[in-house]
């Protein structure tokens, strides 16, 4: 049997690379696929749960899977943004977006 | 170590390199294939957790739709060639500090709890569980997901049509 705190560790450096991803990378659909990566480790940790402390109530599931389709309709307005973005303004790097800044 | 754990190993090895692939490679197609990776890894790892209808939902959507979609949107913004761009920011080293003092901060959690796990084995269909669950107890999170999509996809369609005039 693998121990629950493997999984939890698992999740936790998936969502820790995923933060690296969001907070350091000037491209926005990189930031995005690190958004992904953490909705990901969020699931992983779910889905552990949700089967080592209740296994028969599939609740971790339920909520996994609430959790994918947000993710997906995140993803899919997100990337649409930068479609629009880039349209625009023919650049997708978030330090040149600046038209808001004073 | 036992065989599962075996396996578990390596899939979290295929999963943490997909990650930091994708937040360390300078090309982005090959890093959105890392992260595709990483999704493969993650359905594998739900695999060993027994929910398989979880690790099929993911291939199709995560894999199937969602790295589509990002690879579709990484061809369609692709830099002129020969514009040099840096991948990282100028704040890369605090955002590393901070990511590894969240893994620190989380794992002396996890190492210090105590969680009230039970190792008993499924019984039942989980399958057939998890879809009266749906349409039960939580229909109405279900409908309203449904709803999410619709809007999500209008808005999406909206975002990305080309200005009308």
């Amino acid at each position: 049997m693998i121990p629950l705190s493997w999984y939890l560790f698992l999740a936790a450096a998936l969502f820790c690379i995923g933060l690296y991803g969001v907070l350091a990378r000037r491209n926005a659909i990189a930031i995005l696929m690190g958004v992904e990566l953490m909705l990901n480790a969020a699931n992983i940790n779910l889905a552990a749960f949700g089967r080592y402390v209740a296994p028969n109530a599939v609740l971790g599931q339920v909520f996994v899977l609430f959790n994918i389709a947000v993710a997906a309709a995140e993803a899919a307005v997100g990337l649409a943004l930068i479609l629009a973005i880039y349209r625009n303004r023919d650049t997708i790097s978030v330090e040149e977006v600046d038209l808001l800044r004073g | 170590m036992t065989v599962t754990q075996g396996v578990f190993i390596i899939l979290a090895g295929l999963a943490l390199a997909g990650g930091v692939g994708m937040v360390a490679l300078r090309n982005l197609f090959h890093s959105a294939l890392a992260m595709v990776l990483a999704f493969f890894a993650v359905a594998g790892v739900f695999v060993l957790l027994e929910s398989g209808f979880l690790a099929v939902v993911q291939i199709l959507i995560y894999v199937g739709a969602v790295a589509t979609l990002i690879l579709f949107a990484v061809m369609l913004t692709r830099d002129i060639m020969g514009r040099k761009s840096l991948t990282q920011n100028s704040q890369w080293p605090l955002s590393l500090l901070a990511a590894v003092l969240l893994f620190g901060a989380l794992g002396v959690v996890l190492v210090r709890a105590s969680w009230p796990t039970v190792t008993t084995a499924i019984s039942g269909d989980p399958i057939a569980a998890l879809g009266l669950t749906l349409v039960g107890p939580y229909g109405l999170p279900f409908e309203v997901a449904s709803v999410l999509l619709l809007v999500a996809m209008i808005g999406a369609i909206i975002f990305a049509r080309e200005a009308r005039e």
